[in-house]
């Protein structure tokens, strides 16, 4: 009795176990699937003309050059304000502040700016840079609402990657007369740098591909030349892929998947060398 | 240390807590300029009448700028995502970190992962291409825009940081309570069942609103596939409209300061401060769980 | 005016030093006089103090975030944490750990750190400094001829000998050693006690040591701490022949310990 008891309930977990590979398989191979179709077929549309030309005929033939350059330029500028803002911060809340409700809210309003919807920062962006710093909707006002919102990504990992030098560089640098900055300074941050690229460089393969931020910030449809100031409109891959595919009716399907794989391509390639970046460092590590 | 040293020092030392505080600044900086364009429209609309109005016409005139059924199709797509990612979700934590070993589990983790670094507009623009006619297909539907096209979408949005999270709720629970439950004479399936699961439940709820936080505020994704009609849903079958959509698709089109551009920054705050709150929930799960 | 505790020929004086973390008494009105270019020991046995005590001499206790104080150090009569700053402090009284900690960068970088970030910046003097140190140290011979090389390819040993070189780089006034053998084979401990007595005629040294024998071959005076509270100290032959408590001779004589 008791052994027909087993077998069902081995047959019930044989049945279970099955249920839930399929279940992982099928999340796991989402990826797999949205990747391959991109690549299959946007694969012919890509060509040197695509990549540098100028777009013609309302999109619908020519290049995608300038959304490329844009986008670059973008995410550049992003950096630009958000790495160092971002490192410091970190490096404020493992070296420099105390125990105490104000750290404990810091973290807190980290992990909000982390949960609030991408498109509230567009609003953001639009209400403060666009219009009451007057900055225009421009390269300038894009870059620092994207800044704001890559902000918790590069703080994180910041902070673990500072968190991750041992407690004993600090030590020794102290002992040796060093003031805290100084110690910060040569015996903490460059050991921490590698998880600071890292987290910064996967804060840069988000901020690539977001739309909505810079929906009322920057960008821009068509625009006849490549920007000449910060305080310019540009075009951007999102935006681009977004238009081309709502927006405009007849444009041939290779123009628009030529644009999504570019796209995926250039996020895709950040998050490799973000992960290749991480595990050459960790081996290299001598402590 | 010289004085002139010391002096560099202090304003390293100064920038450096300029900068660690500014992030309380930014989220509050955030609210208060949500708040200061969008409460100006409850100056002409009673706020009762913004989040329980069934009309959303901002451009008919009169213009009525009820919510509700924006709420309802944010809801809606949302629900339905849950629906598929947190059995599909829980599922692939469960077979990923108690099941799988070696290349297998690390070429599912990294498929999920992958999933995860796909930008939205990408996403959208597959749901458009693939999912939406194969859903008109199936269902003999006008139109395959749809709220079930962006629970779909949405649901594989949510999935990453559900199994994420659940992993980790998973990894959590001690090996005492596996162990004993195998000691015991149960199946695997049985222990993760009975002993596993409710162990790690507070985690796994915490993991499900995390997920279900983030495809709420998802913007692209769901604009592109689920129809942009804002009327109330009562199926899932058909064109839906959600609060952010709603804003991204409007914002070009107002007029600064009409009260059509105060409406969108008043469902701005909404968006806000339901995001604040599932972290804030989320958060305490998260800490219960530890303790 | 000569000053009166120069003139007995005492380095650094403690008076009635207690040190909390913060409700845990770790030291109780110690009350210790640290001669000149002597080799002071301190045994006792684990969480007597002995370590807090080390660590107030060159306020490396500050770092810790709920250390408390109470009475005075004196360093050639200058209180301190009164009178000097912290910096001031750590540059005359240097300090060697028990675990061998070298930097992650290279021999000759990590025997400059200290004086680099001092302001040392003439590049024959801190190659002189790096080769003082490191023979100072009975380490130039085995690492001359790869000076650049990373730090962590040594051997512990020869670690341990490159951080009393680092500390010796900075030129201070008094060496304190925390127990600096713990992890090191016997030739290397060998070494490394052959090293401090020969360092005696230019510092003063204060080394804090869970070996009652290390002590009685190498101190020339010794203290015994016994849950924050210093029982004796003596002559080293004294103390280990006829200690005057009962406490002592029962740890000396391994009663416990």
């Amino acid at each position: 009795m008791a052994g027909s008891y087993w077998r069902r309930a081995l047959r019930h977990q044989r049945a279970a176990f099955a249920a839930l590979f399929g279940a992982t398989f099928l999340a796991a191979s989402a990826s797999v699937v949205v990747i391959g179709v991109i690549f299959l077929r946007g694969w012919p549309a890509l060509s040197w003309e695509f990549l540098t030309t100028m777009p013609t005929q309302g999109m619908r033939a020519g290049g995608i050059f300038p959304a490329i350059v844009g986008t670059l330029e973008l995410v550049g500028l992003t950096i630009l304000f958000a790495l160092p803002t971002g490192v410091s911060a970190a490096i404020y809340l493992t070296e420099y502040a105390a125990d105490s409700w104000v750290t404990r809210l810091v973290r807190l309003a980290i992990v909000n700016l982390s949960g609030v919807p991408s498109v509230v920062y567009g609003l953001f962006g639009l209400g403060v840079f666009v219009i009451f710093f007057g900055f225009g909707a421009s390269l300038l006002a894009g870059a620092l609402t994207l800044g704001i919102m890559t902000l918790p990504v590069i703080i994180t990992a910041s902070e673990e990657a500072l968190r991750s030098v041992p407690q004993s560089f600090r030590e020794v640098s102290y002992s040796l007369g060093a003031s805290r900055w100084q110690t910060v300074r040569h015996a903490v941050l460059p050991f921490a740098v590698p998880g600071i690229m890292t987290g910064t460089i996967l804060g840069i393969s988000r901020a690539a591909g977001e739309t909505a931020p810079i929906l009322f910030t920057v960008a821009a449809f068509y625009l006849p030349r490549l920007p000449h100031s910060v305080f310019d409109q540009a075009m951007v891959l999102p935006y681009h892929l977004y238009v081309i595919t709502t927006q405009i009716p007849n444009i041939p399907p290779t123009q628009r998947t030529g644009t999504a794989l570019v796209l995926l391509l250039l996020v895709l390639s950040l998050n490799l060398s973000a992960v290749m970046l991480r595990s050459h460092f960790r081996r290299k590590r001598q402590w | 240390m010289t004085r002139g040293q010391q002096f560099r020092e202090g304003c390293i030392e100064g920038l450096i807590r300029i900068s660690g505080l500014s992030s309380i600044v930014l989220v509050v900086l955030i609210l208060l300029f949500l708040l200061r364009e969008g409460v100006a429209l409850f100056h002409t609309v009673p706020l009762g009448d913004f989040v329980m109005g069934q009309r959303w016409y901002p451009i008919s005139d009169p213009p009525r700028f009820g919510i509700l059924p924006l709420l309802l199709g944010s809801a809606v797509v949302t629900a339905g995502a849950a629906v598929f990612s947190v059995p599909m979700g829980v599922a692939s934590a469960l077979f990923i970190s108690e099941i799988s070993k070696g290349w297998v589990k690390e070429t599912l983790k990294t498929g999920i992962e992958l999933f995860a670094a796909i930008p939205s507009v990408v996403l959208g623009f597959i749901g458009i291409t693939l999912l939406v006619p194969l859903i008109r297909q199936v269902f003999y539907l006008p139109t395959g825009l749809t709220a079930l096209a962006g629970s779909i979408t949405l649901a594989f949005m949510a999935m990453p940081t559900i199994i994420s999270i659940t992993e980790d709720a998973l990894a959590a629970v001690p090996r005492g309570y596996r162990e004993a439950a195998l000691a015991l004479g149960a199946t695997r399936w049985q222990m993760m069942v009975r002993v596993l699961l409710p162990a790690a439940g507070s985690g796994i709820l915490a993991a499900v609103m995390l997920g279900l936080g983030r495809v709420i505020g998802e913007t692209m994704a769901v604009m592109m596939v689920t129809g942009n009609a804002p009327v109330i849903p009562h199926t899932l079958l058909q064109p839906v409209r959600t609060l952010t959509a709603t804003i991204a698709a409007e914002m070009g089109e107002t007029v600064r300061g009409s009260d059509h551009y105060v409406a969108l920054f008043a469902i701005g705050i909404v968006l806000f401060v339901i995001s604040f709150a599932i972290n804030l929930i989320a958060d305490l799960f998260l800490h219960r769980e530890r303790v | 005016m000569v000053d009166p505790e120069a003139a007995s020929g005492v380095k650094m004086s403690i008076q009635d030093w207690s040190v909390w973390y913060r409700t845990l008494r770790a030291l109780q009105a110690i009350r210790l006089d640290i001669r000149a270019h002597e080799i002071l020991g301190i045994i006792g046995p684990a969480n007597s103090g002995k370590t807090s005590l080390l660590r107030s001499l060159n306020r490396m206790n500050d770092i810790h975030p709920a250390f408390r104080c109470a009475g005075r150090i004196t360093l050639d009569g200058k209180d301190l944490y009164r009178e000097l700053d912290s910096q001031q402090v750590r540059y005359r009284v240097g300090i060697v750990f028990a675990l061998p900690l070298p930097l992650p960068l290279s021999i000759r970088e990590n025997v400059t750190y200290g004086p680099r970030l001092r302001g040392e910046r003439d590049r024959p003097r801190l190659d002189r400094l790096v080769e003082h140190s490191l023979q100072a140290a009975s380490l130039w011979d085995e690492v001359k001829d790869r000076l650049d090389h990373p730090a962590m390819t040594l051997s512990g040993g020869q670690q341990q000998r490159l951080c009393i070189a680092r500390t010796l780089a900075m030129e201070p006034e008094v060496l304190l050693f925390d127990e600096p053998c713990s992890g090191l084979d016997p030739i290397s401990t060998a070494k490394v006690e052959e090293t401090m007595v020969r360092l005696k005629s230019q510092y003063t040294i204060v080394l804090v040591t869970n070996n009652t024998k290390q002590a009685a071959r190498v101190s020339d005076r010794t203290a015994f701490f016994l849950t924050g509270e210093l029982i004796e100290c003596d002559r080293t032959d004294v103390l280990f022949t006829h200690p005057r408590d009962q406490r002592t001779n029962d740890y000396l004589t391994g009663r416990f310990g």
